[in-house]
């Protein structure tokens, strides 16, 4: 499938549009890409709502693995790991999922926390095997900025990182475009569950001083899409377990696995960037054997 | 005006969450709760509350850092082993209200949580 013929199945359904320019046309132009974004493996989790866990990663590999032409970068929104205070445990988690990862036949792999990664020692594990927990880096005219908003048991970005990342947009060229890469949403999705960052306002407001935003994220184990301002956010399924609609029900318990539809509700995202247009359009899809 | 006017006019426009605590007399007394937060549950994990009613938790966490979250009344706490941390708010509408630990403090710190319930 090429970039054009990707565009068109967006346009029928299972995809979504993001745009920071509302009413223009998506351009295929020669910098348009693809990445893949992977997120909350929960590597090490053992229970009744994943009877194939240790299966589904691999699964999900081998479907990036198929897909007719390879994304530029694939690129991971944390809880790569389920949380241990274990740390011998928690890097051997790390390590299995490093040295899984490895099969995917595309090698630029951007990794991000999640708070069963890094909240319990504030990163330090996470960092020995994929280095720092918030970053940069440019692809292809898209300005992509990873933010660490896990580490901090509170879910705070903290004021160094916030200031960090106003530095580094009023760096970059007017008219850029931007993806920030979360674990958490920065908005207040469902505080009453603990999906919020705690100063994710203050990181917003700060995104909203720029004219094409876009962020994707994981953390709630199902697709949800959210405009604050002209920002999107946007974020993906989980690889372990799914999650129910905020507030649907009084606990978030994780949806049962159900052995008439094995994988539902998990799968991963292709992101198609138009970056000349600052425009996104987003394809999910289960996990191979759904 | 006189006082006695300028009071009715505020207890006719006045929202019932304001009306509850402004009215004459209406300053009820505290409700106290004493609430211990461990690994991965709150002791008690539901507080009956009235409408109008000051409530004040009194919360310890005996073995790590935790935060209790109360986005409905737009109020939270850090809980720090060996410091009694407290909570005010005053329900000003019935129902039912969430509350989470908002500091990752393990696996469970998903399930933890609870409700205010709040009747007329």
């Amino acid at each position: 499938m090429d970039r054009r013929h990707f565009l068109q199945l967006a346009a029928y359904g299972g995809a979504v549009f993001s745009s920071a320019l509302p009413g223009m046309r998506a351009a295929h132009a020669a910098d348009d890409f693809y990445f893949v974004q992977l997120s909350d493996m929960h590597w090490g989790f053992q229970g009744p709502e994943n009877p194939d866990a240790r299966g589904t990663l691999p699964k999900a590999i081998a479907a990036v693995n198929a897909l007719p032409e390879p994304p530029d970068f694939v690129v991971f929104t944390g809880d790569l790991t389920h949380t241990t205070e274990d740390g011998a445990e928690r890097r051997k988690r790390l390590g299995e999922v490093q040295q899984m990862v490895r099969q995917l036949r595309v090698k630029d792999l951007r990794f991000l926390p999640g708070e069963h990664d890094a909240a319990l020692d504030q990163g330090k594990a996470f960092s020995e095997f994929f280095g720092p927990t918030h970053y940069t880096f440019d692809h292809k005219g898209v300005h992509f900025i990873a933010l660490d908003n896990v580490s901090d048991p509170a879910a705070r970005l903290g004021d160094e990182q916030l200031a960090w990342l106003r530095s580094d947009l009023q760096a970059q060229a007017p008219g850029t475009p931007i993806v920030a890469l979360t674990h958490r949403p920065l908005f207040d999705l469902y505080p009453q569950w603990d999906w919020a960052t705690r100063d994710g306002a203050q990181a917003v407001e700060i995104l909203q001083s720029r004219p094409h935003v876009v962020v994707f994220y994981g953390h709630i184990h199902q697709e949800h899409h959210h405009m604050t301002g002209s920002i999107a956010h946007h974020s993906a399924r989980s690889l372990m377990f799914a999650l129910p609609a905020p507030g649907s029900q009084p606990k978030r318990t994780p949806v049962a696995w159900d052995p008439a539809q094995p994988y539902r509700g998990l799968g991963f995202r292709e992101v198609e960037a138009a970056p000349g247009a600052a425009r996104y359009a987003l394809n999910e899809l289960p996990v191979a054997g759904s | 005006m006189g006082p006695d006017r300028l009071r009715r006019l505020l207890l006719l426009f006045a929202p019932a969450g304001v009306l509850a605590q402004w009215a004459p007399g209406a300053a009820a007394a505290p409700l106290e709760v004493r609430m211990v937060a461990r690994r991965f549950v709150f002791e008690p994990d539901t507080i009956h509350a009235r409408v109008g009613q000051p409530v004040l938790l009194r919360i310890t966490a005996p073995e790590v850092p935790m935060g209790l979250n109360l986005p409905d009344f737009h109020v939270r706490v850090d809980i720090v082993p060996g410091k009694e941390a407290q909570l005010r708010f005053t329900p000003t509408q019935p129902g039912s209200f969430a509350f989470a630990c908002d500091v990752f403090c393990g696996n469970g710190h998903e399930q933890m949580g609870g409700t205010v319930e709040v009747s007329a």
